[in-house]
């Protein structure tokens, strides 16, 4: 944890995790620098018989200057991690690399349906594979997703990507991830959404091309049929299936 | 008992005495501002033990999922939303802004400006009662078959629109209603405390011879007059939605969700420091009398105040960062937000500052002040994280929100809250709390808060997000390290609510039994200290003049180290 | 029974505390009038169609409306002017004379708004219409608060007390004739 705020399967998780440590060591400074300060005070200027407070109005030059310097250098600072976290922003969300394959992504109350385009590499075609609760993506690829909500707002959180999107109904959002690590993440819903806001998982399972492709292959001809995988993996507790869709 | 003529201004006798009045006129139909402020207390009170216990039923859910919560029972998917909706709701406008602002504000605005009442008595009345009213229509909500709204607090359409995705329809059009009317009584509210402060001044007192809890909460009432009409038309659009099958919000018959969620947090964000600068108000009250200190830099506070209450209407869409907003507009956010966070900064500081110097001694108001200043910088520098654009694609919507805002609010509505009722309570109620206990009640209850929230503050950089009511249904987030973070938290809110009732038996005990107390018992400078203790109806039998400002303390060449305002020169 | 305390006959800002309020009342009604409006003129510009429906209201109802208040509007201020004269019976008059203005007012919106629901065009009928209905009505509902408050106090006025009062709900009835003046182009002359 002390290096990364989890595991990390994008290309953009690291940037995102740089930004938090940046920010961290920054405000460190200031929040340590104030409380120490603050707990000094308090001590050095604490009651004692026979002295008294001082009239202290705070236009004094040479104590101004407490107040001004930090404040400049807060400015400095919060020019810095602007930059830094714009820089961040303008990749994922500003970015729209070419992609390699375009996924589509809906929630709804309360499921994440995914399509994947199939070998022909295009949605809304017969080959395209329909999974629920469930998101099979290979390493390496650039995918672009299309994030759509049936019902009310959803949000197609990843953290492993470090991804965040809410899901409006009535419009189609487009962005971006790269996958970098294979293995088996979470997908949440990060917008209450009703009743079983809190059911509303899937599973994002990132494969090598090798088997991705055998994924494929093995549910391109399915077309539109459900393709969860039930091979176990090591962690899966009480992961049901998907609720029934509406 | 009408009294239809008014006495001139030149420090004659005040009010004629009433009649002996029923137990009814005096206590439930009071016209007189310090009953009111206990009116809205004592209700701001009781809405903050309904709401801990919501924070007890579903902390305890989430340390120990599916259990029956002693005291309630299983917690249902839906009943937990509607727990963690009605808890954020309750806090929010049933307890910090009726304590803070109404119960505060009220007790001391007239007080502290040296007038014998409110500017409109009668308008004070009526706003409490319509705030009492909305009290009972949100309690009644939670009670309608289909139990509470459960859509969070703040309420996203179309969710909070139609019953067939909410399953609540009673539930929410009565949370709705409540919330309006909630509005509609602390604009009233707010007409008394900025019309008093500005026009019913003693002679002598100037602007800034006002003290600093005035101005913020006076403030803070222009903030939420400025703020919260949108959200009143938001509102009204919510309920027609709800009941007259519009579609303001529904995108599906050329309505727009997002429409919501701007009226929603136009007014959310300097929601935030209407809350938020009362508190500071308070805080900066006790530090000056208790350090025996003139407020460092006082007219560079009040000019940062008025400059963060009007930022704060510029950064509203950091809400919003990943709802689907043009993502050019973030970059203008997050400018925005991050800039408001140095006006805070240097309130913050010049609060540090005012120690300098002082002679400080810790009474138990001044252990509260001190300690809001402490955790509410935590709160305060973990808003750089989420005003971070970049950053907050990860952290929206995860504990680490919650773990920030709690690390505002709590300090704002609870320590603040605790910061003034220990200090004013001498001149509330003519008595003394207990030292001992209230040095107790304050140690039991600081330490475990942050046993709950650094907690949080990891689970959600870890990618926990919110608003679920059992994790084990997420693999990643049901890890045994992970779920003991959880059931910490819980034990230390476990532990912090035992240590309530020794400040409720505290305050009622000392209310009827307390040693007794003089007017100035602090040896403070503002008027409120030149009443007797409790004041009685008028407040002073011949009114004040001010001679100067409220924080000449330890002026050289003075024998004592304060000077009351009151005191000829 | 009246509650008179020394606070409000103070007035250290330099104005009269009930003028004070009102102005403060008033501010807090214009961010509630604009959030409808500006949410109102925002959603018209992105949907074009809208003006379609719009074709549909009557302007000769809302210009008669924007007459009538604007002449309630001036026996308002007369009321203003007879009560700085010390004449708070003529001043009532002119009260009840301005709400007579808003009754009339509220009988053309009346016959309006029939009318429109027998078409068909109801508050579901549509984005323009629940707009339309929202905002005329939300101001309706201050005409009626408004012409409320002014009876009471042209009630005391008759009796030569409180004349202070005319002049605040004189003021508080400019700013409902100022919002009409809004809406009369944004809803009804905007096709």
């Amino acid at each position: 944890m002390f290096h990364q705020l989890g595991p990390d399967a994008a290309s953009f998780s690291a940037d995102t995790d740089r930004l938090f440590w940046l920010i961290t060591v920054i405000v460190g400074v200031f929040f340590f620098a104030a409380e120490a300060m603050f707990f000094w005070l308090m001590f050095r200027f604490r009651a004692r018989p026979g002295v008294p407070g001082q009239y202290v109005t705070g236009k004094e030059k040479h104590l101004k200057r407490w107040l001004n310097v930090p404040h400049a250098l807060m400015l400095v600072c919060d020019v810095v991690i602007v930059v830094a976290a714009v820089r961040v922003w303008v990749l994922v969300k500003q970015t729209l690399p070419v992609a390699d394959r375009t996924i589509r992504v809906v929630g709804q109350q309360w499921a994440w349906t995914f399509t994947d385009p199939g070998p022909d590499g295009i949605l809304d075609t017969e080959d395209d594979v329909r999974t629920t609760d469930q998101l099979n993506v290979e390493v390496g690829k650039t995918y672009r997703f299309e994030l759509e909500a049936k019902d009310v707002l959803h949000s197609f959180f990843v953290p492993a990507f470090r991804l965040k999107q809410d899901a409006i109904p009535g419009r189609t959002y487009t962005g971006w991830f790269r996958p970098t690590r294979t293995g088996s993440y979470d997908i949440l819903c990060a917008q209450m959404c009703g009743m079983g806001h809190g059911m509303m998982g899937a599973k994002l399972i990132v494969a090598s091309a090798a088997d991705h492709a055998a994924w494929l292959e093995l549910h391109a001809a399915d077309g539109a049929l459900s393709a969860v995988d039930t091979t176990p993996t090591p962690d899966s507790t009480s992961a049901q299936p998907a609720v029934a869709t509406r | 008992m009408a009294h239809a003529t008014t006495h001139g201004d030149h420090g004659g006798p005040a009010h004629d005495a009433h009649a002996p009045q029923s137990f009814f006129h005096k206590y439930l139909w009071s016209t007189d501002h310090k009953t009111i402020a206990f009116q809205y207390t004592f209700t701001g009170m009781a809405m903050a033990l309904i709401g801990a216990f919501m924070a007890y039923v579903f902390r305890m859910q989430l340390a120990y999922p599916g259990q029956a919560v002693p005291g309630y029972g299983v917690v249902t998917p839906n009943q937990y939303n509607a727990l963690v909706t009605n808890h954020g709701s309750i806090m929010i406008f049933w307890v910090a802004m009726p304590v803070l602002i109404a119960g505060f504000g009220n007790y001391l605005i007239p007080l502290m400006v040296g007038a014998d009442d409110m500017v409109f008595p009668r308008i004070n009345r009526l706003s409490y009662q319509l705030f009492l009213l909305s009290a009972l229509v949100l309690l009644v909500s939670l009670f309608v078959p289909g139990g509470g709204f459960g859509g969070a607090w703040t309420a996203y359409p179309p969710l909070s629109a139609k019953q067939a995705f909410n399953l609540t329809p009673l539930g929410s059009t009565l949370w709705v209603i409540a919330v309006a009317i909630e509005f509609v009584a602390f604009l009233l509210g707010g007409i008394n405390f900025i019309v008093t402060a500005m026009n019913a001044r003693a002679p002598g007192m100037k602007a800034f011879d006002v003290p600093i809890v005035v101005w913020t909460i006076v403030i803070a009432s222009l903030l939420f007059m400025a703020s919260v009409g949108p959200l009143i038309a938001g509102a009204v659009m919510l309920l027609f939605d709800q009941l007259l099958g519009t579609s303001f919000f529904d995108p599906n018959r050329g309505g727009d969700p997002f429409l919501w969620q701007h009226l929603f947090w136009f007014f959310g964000h300097p929601e935030v420091y209407v809350v938020l600068l009362p508190a500071m108000g308070i805080v900066a009250e006790i530090m000056t009398v208790f350090a025996r200190k003139k407020l460092f830099a006082y007219k560079l506070v009040v000019y940062t105040f008025i400059a963060t209450g009007v930022l704060s209407f510029f950064v509203w869409a950091h809400h919003q960062f990943v709802a689907g907003i043009d993502p050019r507009m973030a970059n203008v956010f997050t400018v925005t937000t991050l800039l408001i966070s140095v006006p805070i900064a240097e309130m913050c500081f010049a609060y540090i500052a005012t120690l300098y110097g002082g002679s400080i001694t810790f009474s138990v108001p001044m252990l509260w002040a001190l300690s809001f200043m402490a955790e509410f910088l935590i709160g305060g520098v973990t808003g750089i994280y989420l005003g971070a654009s970049g950053l907050d694609i990860y952290l929206h919507d995860t504990y680490f929100v919650i773990a920030h805002f709690h690390y505002t609010f709590f300090p704002i509505a609870i320590i603040g809250t605790m910061a003034g009722i220990t200090y004013w309570f001498p001149k509330m109620f003519g008595r003394f709390m207990n030292e001992t206990w209230g040095k107790i009640h304050f140690w039991g209850t600081i330490i475990p808060f942050n046993g709950i929230f650094i907690p949080l503050f990891i689970l959600g950089a870890m990618g926990e997000h919110r608003r679920v009511f059992d994790y084990h249904n997420f693999p990643h987030l049901a890890t045994p390290e992970m779920q003991a973070m959880r059931v910490v938290a819980t034990v230390s809110l476990l532990i912090m609510l035992a240590f309530q009732p020794i400040f409720l038996v505290n305050f009622i005990a000392s209310m009827f039994r307390g040693p007794k107390a003089p007017k100035n018992p602090w040896r403070a400078n503002t008027l409120e200290w030149t009443a007797d203790s409790p004041p009685p109806h008028g407040n002073w039998s011949e009114m004040p003049t001010v001679y100067r400002g409220p924080y000449e303390y330890s002026v050289p060449g003075r024998s004592e180290d304060y000077w009351p305002q009151n005191e000829p020169a | 029974m009246s509650v008179k305390t020394i606070a409000t006959t103070r007035s250290a800002a330099g104005l009269p505390t009930g003028r004070l309020a009102i102005w403060w009342v008033l501010v807090s009604e214009i961010v509630i009038f604009g959030g409808v409006l500006v949410s109102y003129v925002m959603h018209r510009l992105g949907h074009p169609e809208w003006a379609a429906e719009a074709a549909h209201t009557n302007t000769w109802a809302g210009a008669t409306n924007t007459l009538v208040l604007l002449s309630s509007s001036l026996s308002a201020v007369l009321a203003h002017q007879a009560a700085e004269h010390g004449d708070g019976p003529r001043a009532a008059k002119l009260l009840r004379l301005t709400c007579l203005g808003g009754l009339v007012f509220l009988i053309i919106k009346s016959f309006e708004w029939t009318h429109e629901i027998r078409e068909g065009f109801t508050i579901q009928a549509g984005g323009f219409w629940q707009y339309y209905y929202t905002a005329a009505g939300l101001h309706a509902f201050h005409v009626i608060a408004g012409m409320c408050i002014m009876l009471w106090v042209a009630n005391s006025a008759s009796k030569n007390e409180d004349l202070h009062r005319v002049e605040n709900i004189g003021i508080y009835w400019h700013f409902v004739d100022i919002v009409w003046i809004f809406l009369f182009p944004l809803l009804y002359i905007a096709k």
